[in-house]
């Protein structure tokens, strides 16, 4: 038996031997390894894969709540819904209501995934270098400006809520220095501006906290040879500091786009069953599916495949093009 | 930054000397040191930030000793009649404690298992080249970008057929489907940086992969493993779609949803609502404050070295 151990670079290849005796060999020099990530598969396929193929099946077919099997009292009745092929997906992407259900949620989806990962990121990587300076108070400040992540997001909603109701404390501030006050949580355009504003709030720590630890990783002395040469401040951060997060970088940005294309929680509990307008696709879909009468399976589970789809393709786009620059050390 | 004009050589005794020891009569600037302009726009700057981070929290504290629930419209009122009442309310007339005990055998249950299936497949890929790799890490990958909406329908049609709706395993089960290839992620990130020295010796000492990893890694791993838990504990505490939709009974409501249902179309009850929010988020922020300074660490490791 070979060493346990293999050096992720040892991988010389000799002459393939013939299948059966592949399979053999494979097995006898990586059983372990299998006996080491079956339960994360066997977990995988059960909880992942199967619902996944059922959820696909769901899509071609007219299920709802009123013809799926159910159970009411003790009488148990059996799914009456039918196969009806690619219908919800030409419904969805080009059917009637198509812009009004699908389009103008996946512009605004984009629109929100950008605008957050982009204040996101520059809120953070703002405190995170005024951060990581010596001063006073800085354990303080640290501790402070993580709150927002350190409290469930579930409960900082609700404070949100309260705060942008008509006459919550952000109108009244507002009225007080005579600017308008908008109705935050009832305008579309300001729904929309909550939403982000909320998320901003919530999303900032994350970022912060990971590019302070990318910053505190960047060699000191890079900087010093740097201020001989008589680099500004400017050159430093552009030749130094950027370079230096890169992989800090390119993997929180990485997560912040799937994080906020995927966020549920802030959009469902800032807005409740009201606000159409502000739902992103995710959010949507959950209200297709669960959120309305009768519920409307088929379509929820079309959404899921079709944001999936999106999302496969963004991340193996993104993550190809990481490996290509060998920025991310995943 | 820009306001570091100049610069003394950078002697280790100096460097380790308090920022602000007495200055010379010509003022000469050590390293990261800024001038009182610059330092004062820096504290100003991260002052407002923490206001702003700390605002919602303070205000939801002050709203929950108001006794009405329309005092949030009115907060003036509320300094001079400020009582605990509500939270008294909450503790004795709602599910308060029920669902304090769903939470925490969800919460519980996660992480158990989460972190359990998630160790020896953490191990395998950080170590090991196995045909099969590639496309397991990449699932991995994949399922932390999985929109709840994908898994959330059939996950509800297979579950009403097995009967686990409205079941604390039904939820674990659910909610393992993202926690289990995050912890994963995450420990492969701590492995790697567990020299491979260590296995190398241990396999020459005539341990199995098995023996190595149970005697020499796993030890080692506790802080990696301790990390894990705790981001799948908040995580499952947290969750709010899953538990949303497959808690029906309001005795096993989550704090999530449980909080929801003091608001309601009609009356909605934000005295109540604001103090069982506190009374959620004391233990928990307490809780994170412990356990930040690690969570970080392991979250940027396992997010940049993994």
């Amino acid at each position: 038996m070979t060493l346990a151990v293999d050096r992720p670079a040892a991988t010389s290849r000799e002459p393939r031997p013939g299948p059966i005796r592949r399979l053999k060999d494979s097995y006898r020099k990586y059983w372990y390894a299998y006996a080491m990530i079956a339960p994360v598969v066997v977990v995988l396929g059960v909880l992942v894969g199967y619902p996944l193929v059922r959820g696909f099946y769901l899509t071609l077919t007219d299920a709802n709540s009123l013809n799926s099997a159910r159970t009411i009292g003790v009488n148990h009745i059996d799914a009456t819904y039918q196969f009806v092929g690619l219908d919800n997906y030409a419904d969805i992407l080009w059917g009637p209501a198509s812009y009004d259900r699908f389009w103008s949620h996946f512009i605004w989806t984009v629109v929100w995934t950008a605008a957050c990962v982009v204040l996101h990121y520059s809120i953070g990587l703002g405190l995170a270098l005024l951060l990581n300076q010596k001063m006073r108070g800085r354990t303080f400040y640290r501790l402070m400006l993580i709150l927002p992540w350190a409290v469930p997001t579930f409960v900082t909603v609700f404070a949100w809520r309260i705060m942008l109701a008509d006459s919550g404390i952000i109108n009244s501030a507002l009225g007080s220095l005579h600017l308008p006050q908008p109705s935050w949580l009832e305008d579309p355009t300001f729904q929309r501006l909550a939403a982000i504003l909320v998320n901003t709030w919530c999303g900032v720590p994350f970022m912060m906290i990971s590019l302070l630890g990318g910053l505190q990783s960047i060699d000191a002395s890079l900087y010093e040879a740097a201020e001989m040469d008589g680099a500004t401040a400017w050159q430093r951060f552009r030749h130094i500091t950027l370079p230096g997060l890169r992989s800090v970088s390119s993997t929180v940005v990485l997560l912040g786009v799937i994080w906020t294309f995927n966020q549920f929680a802030i959009i469902f509990l800032l807005f409740g069953n009201t606000a159409p307008d502000a739902q992103i696709l995710v959010t949507w879909a959950y209200r297709l599916g669960f959120g309305q009468q009768p519920r409307d399976f088929a379509q929820s589970a079309s959404y899921g495949v079709l944001l999936l789809a999106i999302l496969t393709v963004f991340t193996s786009f993104y993550y190809r093009w990481l490996k290509r620059n060998e920025q991310l050390a995943v | 930054m820009s306001t570091t004009t100049s610069v003394t050589a950078p002697v280790p005794a100096q460097r380790s000397a308090a920022p602000d020891a007495p200055a010379a009569p010509r003022k000469v600037r050590r390293r990261g040191e800024q001038s009182p302009a610059g330092r004062a726009v820096t504290h100003g700057i991260l002052g407002v930030a923490s206001l702003i981070a700390l605002f919602p929290i303070v205000w939801l504290v002050y709203l929950s000793v108001g006794p009405d629930k329309d005092d949030y419209l009115h907060p003036g009122g509320i300094a001079s009649k400020a009582t605990l009442d509500n939270y008294a309310y909450v503790l004795q007339h709602t599910g308060f404690f029920d669902w304090m005990t769903s939470t925490l055998i969800v919460s519980l249950g996660t992480t158990l298992v989460g972190v359990m299936f998630a160790a020896t497949t953490g191990y395998a890929v950080s170590r090991m080249r196995f045909p099969g790799y590639k496309p397991l890490m990449w699932v991995l990958l994949l399922t932390q970008a999985f929109p709840i909406a994908v898994l959330i329908v059939p996950m509800y049609e297979i579950f009403s057929e097995l009967g686990l709706v409205d079941t604390y395993q039904g939820l674990v089960l659910v909610n393992c489907t993202t926690i289990v290839p995050y912890c994963t992620w995450l420990m492969k990130g701590y492995f790697d940086t567990v020299p491979m020295e260590i296995d190398e010796a241990g396999r020459i000492d005539g341990l199995s992969p098995f023996g190595t990893f149970y005697r020499l890694i796993l030890p080692l791993a506790k802080p990696g493993i301790a990390v894990a838990a705790f981001y799948s504990f908040i995580t499952a505490f947290a969750e709010v779609a899953f538990a949303s939709t497959f808690m029906l009974d309001d005795s096993k409501y989550t704090f999530a949803v449980g909080l929801q249902s003091f608001i309601s179309e009609h009356d909605a009850q934000w005295n109540l609502m604001a103090a069982t929010a506190v009374l959620i988020a004391i233990p928990v922020t307490a809780f994170f404050y412990l356990v930040q300074k690690h969570l970080v660490t392991g979250l940027t490791a396992g997010g940049t070295k993994g």
